[in-house]
């Protein structure tokens, strides 16, 4: 099983997640997109490491989870907050700092 | 080989459905379904250790939060259809086109030599080698992880902290909003009627039916109502009859402010 393969499928996800970003109106829907990039970027590192037999790709894609935890708890703090003052959560609805 | 050919087609099928599905939670779960796979793809390339942590984290934790956070900011809350930006959605969507396009063809032309596989790295089991490595040449890196997450804690609690600004109604001043609703706008004193439940439909979203056999739309929770749970043969008779319910509570309501006016009156 070459590694190409599997490198493949992470561009994939991770235009797929990238496009999604772009397009969705929802400010979770957004969030969830990012994190399916983060683990897209997560499988092309474990197929390198593989692709190298040493585990160094493996302890950064631990790492990237560790840091997606810590963003995620964060931003979905941030997305609530949002929510509890302005009642909407569309990234459309917080452009206060345009106008 | 067989896992890859078998998940990755899904995978790429559920991540496209998670952008182009309309309900946030349609796409948490299918955003579920593609880090599971993920997670069967990694333990396919020796990486047990990561396998457990995808499920657990990932799966377990990370969306379970997504979930918790959807269901307070509202299931039904979908994305509104209009562009803000005249074309945006196209002009995204070529160029993600084109970028992944980019992207494929890059790792097309690449040519790598044979996988080298984990197998001697891997000796003394997957998780001994990753603690060698994290308490080894990562240790810094480990620590300085612990203070991240402590300091995201202390960040979810600080922004999700909401200072309360009125005092908290006591029980006694509900007792005292209620009686004063019922004589200002003759609002039912008692609770709420309780969803009619039917030997053939046996669940709290089959609305109560009035004397007169209209369904009582304040049996159902609304929230129900506005997900359109209710059943359809009900929903149909509701729809053409919910308006004459609405009316003939009104009128309830109206003969009973009646009451009250008389009886304040004096």
């Amino acid at each position: 099983m070459n590694t190409d393969h599997y490198l493949t499928l992470s561009a994939l996800l991770f235009t797929i997640g990238a496009v999604g970003v772009l397009v969705r109106r929802n400010a979770i829907v957004v969030f969830m997109c990012v994190e399916l990039m983060l683990n897209a970027s997560n499988l092309a590192l474990v197929s390198f490491s593989r692709a190298h037999g040493q585990l160094d790709g493996q302890v950064a894609a631990f790492f990237v989870m560790v840091v997606a935890a810590a963003e995620v708890v964060v931003g979905l703090a941030i997305i609530v907050a949002i929510f509890r003052s302005r009642r909407s959560a569309s990234v459309d609805d917080a452009s206060l700092l345009k106008y | 080989m067989i896992a890859f050919w078998a998940l990755a087609p899904l995978m790429v099928l559920a991540a496209v459905g998670m952008v182009l599905v309309r309900k946030a939670v349609h796409s948490a779960l299918l955003l579920a379904f593609v880090m599971v796979c993920l997670a069967v793809l990694y333990a396919a390339q020796q990486a047990p250790f990561l396998f457990a942590v995808q499920i657990i984290v990932y799966t377990g934790a990370i969306l379970m939060l997504f979930l918790f956070v959807l269901m307070l900011v509202g299931v039904d809350a979908s994305d509104s259809v209009v562009e803000t930006i005249p074309g945006q959605r196209l002009a995204a969507t070529a160029l993600g086109l084109l970028f992944g396009l980019v992207l494929v063809l890059g790792v097309a032309q690449a040519t790598m030599s044979a996988s080298v596989g984990l197998g001697a790295a891997n000796r003394d089991g997957n998780v001994d080698a990753l603690a060698t490595l994290l308490f080894g040449p990562y240790v810094l890196a480990f620590e300085v992880t612990s203070a991240l997450l402590i300091t995201a804690a202390l960040g979810a609690m600080v922004l999700a902290h909401s200072e309360r600004l009125t005092p908290k109604p006591t029980q006694r001043d509900l007792a005292a909003q209620r009686i004063r609703d019922y004589a200002d706008h003759g609002k039912h004193l008692g609770p709420l009627p309780t969803p009619g439940v039917y030997a053939r439909h046996n669940a709290v979203d089959t609305p109560a039916l009035l004397p007169d056999g209209s369904p009582s739309s304040l049996s159902v929770s609304r929230s129900l109502q506005a997900r359109g749970t209710i059943p359809a043969d009900l929903s149909s008779a509701a729809v053409d009859r919910t308006a004459t319910a609405l009316d003939s509570t009104d009128s309830h309501q109206r003969t009973a402010a009646k009451h009250t006016d008389r009886g304040s009156g004096r």
